[in-house]
């Protein structure tokens, strides 16, 4: 099995590395395009601001990667906002794989939403053994509108997106890594994702 | 919906927790790896380490240190102590943590709020803010609540996160250590004029005294160190007694 967490300058990686070594598995960390698509499953980590983000993808050239992977992909926090088709965060253009836009938060609720939330409507294996209304951390200013693409919904002052699937391509707004057992739970079954 | 967290705070010197800690079922109570790994499984919310160590070996303990918890540990956690720029942040977040927090540093060059949260994201930048009532006024102190300051509480907490801070850890330092309860008439005040997360920290003593802190001083978070490290309250049943409060936790 071989986990390659893409590395584009985005975040804190270290923690997700840390999870999957805790459950047995070396992840490398790169951000070459071989050794992406040679991989058997790919995560797309991100933390910090959408456009600047978005803006070290093109550098680096896996704007128009990511979207072209077979393997099963997983994007985090960011990772995943940004596979979606716009972000308010920085007026950013992302990946188009979810047809759905990143909005901020109004200001009915603190922002950024910090803590531990709940994750209902829960589809597809990502979350087989995760039972309906489990915790997970949560640390977010924008969020993916619902959609008829969402296999996760949270509701922080609305119903939003709190995971989204397109064929091979899943995205989490949480941070599995961060989220105790239930989030180790979340990373297995994607390893174990056909 | 959002929970109410619950974050146990351990001072870190020399790699080790200082002021003891009374745990059963602990090799090593002074291990703060092993400590932050029973707090997880006890459903601790996240961790705070604070680092008080006053030299520079104590501070490359602290880096190894960061560095474990992050690998053994499945819950988030916050550094302070001791971080006054960006490459001090960065040496950090790179080891694992998940959020830093600042206290001093801040009020002596605000800009550095700005910088880290540019850099890393707002939601990695916590501003500690100490403080004192006198004479019915609060006023910000510096250096573990040594140095007296001009600053009023409200206006820097709100310049705080005007400047990009994701979250505020205000200590009332008339509270702090006197087990006779929060702070609540200022905290519900920041609550209520801020809109980030407020963690309340200071005067923990019993659990009816996290119920009054959430609910009458609308705190995001509460963060204690002895009455979790000394066993007075164990982390389950406060969080079921907050549940049968109708406060929303994760249990």
């Amino acid at each position: 099995m071989k986990i390659v967490i893409i590395n584009y300058g985005a975040g804190n990686i270290k923690s997700i590395q840390f999870a999957f070594k805790r459950l047995g598995y070396d992840a490398i960390l790169s951000n070459n395009p071989e050794e992406i698509e040679a991989a058997d499953k790919v995560i797309f980590p991100g933390v910090g601001e959408a456009s600047s983000a978005m803006s070290m993808l093109r550098t680096s050239g896996l704007d128009t990667l990511i979207p072209t992977l077979k393997q099963p992909v997983l994007g985090i926090c960011l990772g995943m906002q940004l596979m979606c088709n716009s972000s308010e965060e920085g007026n950013t253009i992302g990946l188009g794989i979810f047809n759905t836009e990143v909005k901020r938060f109004n200001n009915t609720v603190k922002v950024p939403q910090m803590g531990w939330n709940t994750i209902t409507n829960l589809k597809t294996d990502l979350f087989n053994g995760v039972k309906n209304r489990e915790f997970m951390y949560c640390v977010h200013s924008f969020y993916a509108e619902n959609c008829n693409q969402s296999i996760a919904v949270t509701n922080y002052g609305l119903d939003y997106a709190s995971a989204l699937q397109r064929d091979n391509f899943y995205g989490v707004q949480f941070h599995p890594e961060k989220s105790s057992t239930a989030g180790e739970q979340l990373l297995k079954n994607f390893i174990e994702l056909k | 919906m959002l929970t109410k967290r619950i974050i146990p705070c351990l001072d870190i010197k020399n790699g080790r927790t200082v002021k003891g800690v009374n745990f059963v079922n602990l090799r090593d109570a002074g291990d703060p790896v092993e400590l932050a790994k029973q707090y997880a499984v006890k459903g601790a919310d996240e961790l705070v380490f604070l680092d008080i160590s006053a030299t520079l070996e104590g501070r490359k303990t602290m880096i190894d240190m960061v560095l474990q918890v992050a690998e053994q540990v499945n819950i988030p956690f916050t550094v302070g102590g001791g971080i006054s720029s960006v490459e001090d942040v960065d040496v950090l977040l790179k080891s694992g943590a998940d959020k830093v927090s600042i206290n001093s540093s801040a009020v002596k060059r605000p800009e550095l709020i700005n910088e880290l949260a540019n850099k890393f994201g707002s939601q990695c930048v916590v501003v500690a803010i100490d403080a004192k009532q006198i004479d019915s006024e609060w006023k910000v102190h510096l250096a573990g609540g040594s140095i007296p300051t001009n600053l009023d509480l409200f206006e820097w907490a709100k310049e705080v996160e005007q400047r990009g801070a994701g979250e505020i850890l205000f200590t009332s330092m008339n509270n702090d250590g006197t087990k006779n309860g929060f702070a609540n008439e200022a905290l519900a005040k920041l609550s209520e004029t801020l809109n980030i997360p407020i963690i309340a920290s200071g005067g923990a003593g019993t659990v009816q005294h996290f119920v009054d802190t959430f609910k009458e001083g609308k705190a995001d978070a509460a963060l204690a160190a002895s009455v979790f490290h000394f066993g007075e309250i164990a982390i389950k049943d406060l969080k079921e007694e907050l549940r049968d409060n109708n406060i929303e936790v994760r249990l």
